[in-house]
């Protein structure tokens, strides 16, 4: 059988030294085909940054080997383009200088006036072009992130390694730049591992949705393909069928994975034979005897269920 | 109404008013606990001549006051960029390498509070051989050596300080190390080494004075030292005066400087 684009093989990953060692990720597989859109979701601090600097090379696995054409990832570089979860400008270059840093590192062979060329488009691109001699300090949360965008594109990656890329940016600024990436991936065929805390965001952009379950011991659930035709339009999107089981699906995936955490550290607790005052009934007068309520004599409960 | 006009002046009539006091206790003190301190109109008439014309030469040793803190300038700008020059490099090396740190941290601490008064006779006997160069070589290695601290910890400090999500660009980029060093490192380290460079000029500065007294050399701090072996005591204030100003000027210019790298 042909290898996988990216192979990654039962990657395990702790931190700590040997006494309070936490196991971060276990036995974490996956295969990437050329071309592929992976998003991965998983709840906050389950392991993703942690993921993702594996598959980029800035971390080694305890076990298990990440695979990229059949090589074996042992060191970065920038045929795995990582757009960073805080972004990580450089703060004393402009946008230019920052795309510009990248583009003279991974094109050396071209002249100065070629890598200025390619250094613009990519700016255009993500249109900042207007901000162009502007330094990170001066720009929006969501510009910092398309300069960042833009820096990893410009690197011309054989995969594109997004760790949460938008999940700092408001609701507005993020449809704009999920669209942005949707079409970027979508023109240049790019292979997108994703990573994201949004189900409906993975949804909208990946072909292939993987849970990642809670930490520690976070490894990744089952693939849900998603089917829906390009281009998504987010507002027709959330009455498609697929789009709310696959979604249904993921949440349930994740709640579950996190149940099975906290059963495992449930305790019995013992409650004070009391009942907290209700406020909202009816209070007696001021001077009236009143006790407090006892547990064991409460003979109704109400309980509210969320339709 | 009142109140609000004056807070307005504040900041001119407050330490105008502090000058005042302080001008008052030195009239009392040299009225009545010292009698051979001069008073503030006595100086004021002796050091007459050196501030009007502050360029005049007379003599080797009988010069206008800005010409004297101008020598001293040059000097301490020769020994402060020797402080730099091996300070930074010496910061870099601590900063970026725990077995370097672990090996020169205890030299280092014990050196830094050596008094610039201590290290001055070493310059001396240290360049011993170099006859009629010898005072200015000690005075520059003195100023050198007691000058460089500050920029040698803060530049320490400021690499260590470097966030690990840079050097991770660095290493996506594949950087070489020397790449890293100037696109990475020195950028992200240049706010905690100006702050070092700053009160490197200070000590660079409290330490020439020094210099200039134990080798005679003409200078602000070898004409305070002349004045007080001709008993002239009043150009001792004007040269503590003029010391106290010049540093603060080199203080606020500094800050300045930082400043600018701070936003960047
Ligand atoms: N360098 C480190 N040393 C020790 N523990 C670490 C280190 N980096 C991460 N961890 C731990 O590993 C776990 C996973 O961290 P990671 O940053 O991968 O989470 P994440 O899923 O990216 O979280 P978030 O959604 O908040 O970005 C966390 O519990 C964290 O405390
Ligand atoms: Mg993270």
């Amino acid at each position: 059988m042909r290898p996988a684009f990216l192979e990654v093989q039962s990657v395990s990953k702790a931190y700590g030294a040997n006494g309070s060692r936490t196991e971060v990720l276990r036995d974490i597989n996956l295969s990437i085909e050329e071309g592929e859109f992976v998003a991965i979701v998983g709840y906050s601090g389950a392991g993703k940054t942690t993921l993702m600097s594996i598959l980029a090379g800035l971390l080694q696995p305890d076990a298990g080997e990440v695979k990229l054409e059949g090589q074996p990832v042992r060191s970065p570089g920038p045929d795995r383009g990582l757009v960073f979860q805080n972004y990580s400008l450089l703060p004393w270059l402009n946008v230019f200088e920052n795309v510009k840093l990248a583009v003279d590192e991974v094109f050396p062979a071209k002249s100065e006036a070629e890598r200025v060329a390619h250094t613009e488009e990519f700016v255009e691109m993500v249109n900042l072009t207007a901000a162009h001699d502007k330094k990170p300090s001066e720009l929006s949360g969501g510009m910092r992130q398309r300069v960042s965008v833009a820096r990893t594109l410009a690197m011309h990656p054989k995969i594109l390694l997004c760790d949460e890329p938008l999940s700092a940016l408001d609701a507005l600024t993020r449809a704009n730049l999920q669209d942005e990436i949707a079409r970027l991936s979508a023109t240049h065929k790019q292979t997108v591992v994703l990573i994201t805390n949004d189900p409906d965001e993975a949804i909208l952009l990946a072909d292939r949705v993987i849970p990642l379950t809670a930490g520690p011991n976070a490894t990744l659930g089952p693939s849900f393909r998603v089917d829906i035709a390009r281009p998504r339009d987010r507002r027709a999107l959330n009455h498609d069928p697929q789009f709310k089981q696959i979604r249904r699906e993921v949440i349930e995936f994740l709640l579950r994975s996190r149940k099975h955490r906290q059963a495992s550290v449930t305790r019995k607790l013992v409650l004070p034979e009391i009942e907290p005052e209700d406020l909202s009934v009816h209070r007696p007068k001021i001077g009236a005897r009143r006790r407090p309520i006892r547990r064991s004599e409460v003979q109704r409960e109400e309980i509210q269920i969320d339709p | 109404m009142k109140d609000s006009k004056f807070k307005k002046l504040d900041w001119l009539i407050l330490p105008i008013l502090g000058v005042g006091a302080v001008l008052i206790l030195w009239q009392v003190v040299s009225a009545s606990v010292s009698k051979e301190l001069p008073n503030p109109g006595k100086t004021w008439a002796a050091s007459k001549a050196y501030v009007v014309e502050p360029f005049a030469k007379r003599g080797e040793m009988d010069q206008g006051i800005l010409r004297f803190t101008w020598y001293s300038l040059v000097l301490v700008a020769k020994g402060y960029a020797l402080a730099l020059l091996i300070g930074t490099p010496l910061g870099f090396c601590l900063g970026l390498s725990k077995t370097f740190a672990k090996t020169f941290d205890p030299i280092i601490q014990i050196l830094r509070p050596v008094s610039p008064l201590a290290w001055l006779p070493l310059g001396l006997v240290l360049f011993l051989g170099a006859g009629k160069q010898a005072s200015e070589l000690g005075a520059l290695f003195t100023i050198a050596v007691c000058a460089m601290w500050p920029t040698v910890l803060n530049t320490a400090v400021g690499v260590r300080a470097v966030p690990q999500d840079y050097l991770n660009v660095a290493r996506v980029l594949k950087l070489s190390r020397t790449k890293t060093l100037f696109k990475v490192l020195i950028p992200a380290t240049l706010p905690y080494m100006f702050t070092g460079f700053r009160l490197s000029l200070g000590i660079a500065w409290l330490v020439i004075v020094a210099a200039e007294m134990l080798t005679g050399r003409p200078g602000v701090g070898g004409f305070l030292w002349q004045e007080y072996n001709a008993l002239v005591y009043e150009h001792i204030i004007l040269c503590i005066i003029t010391i106290g100003i010049v540093g603060f000027v080199l203080d606020r210019l500094m800050s300045v400087i930082e400043r600018r790298f701070k936003t960047a």
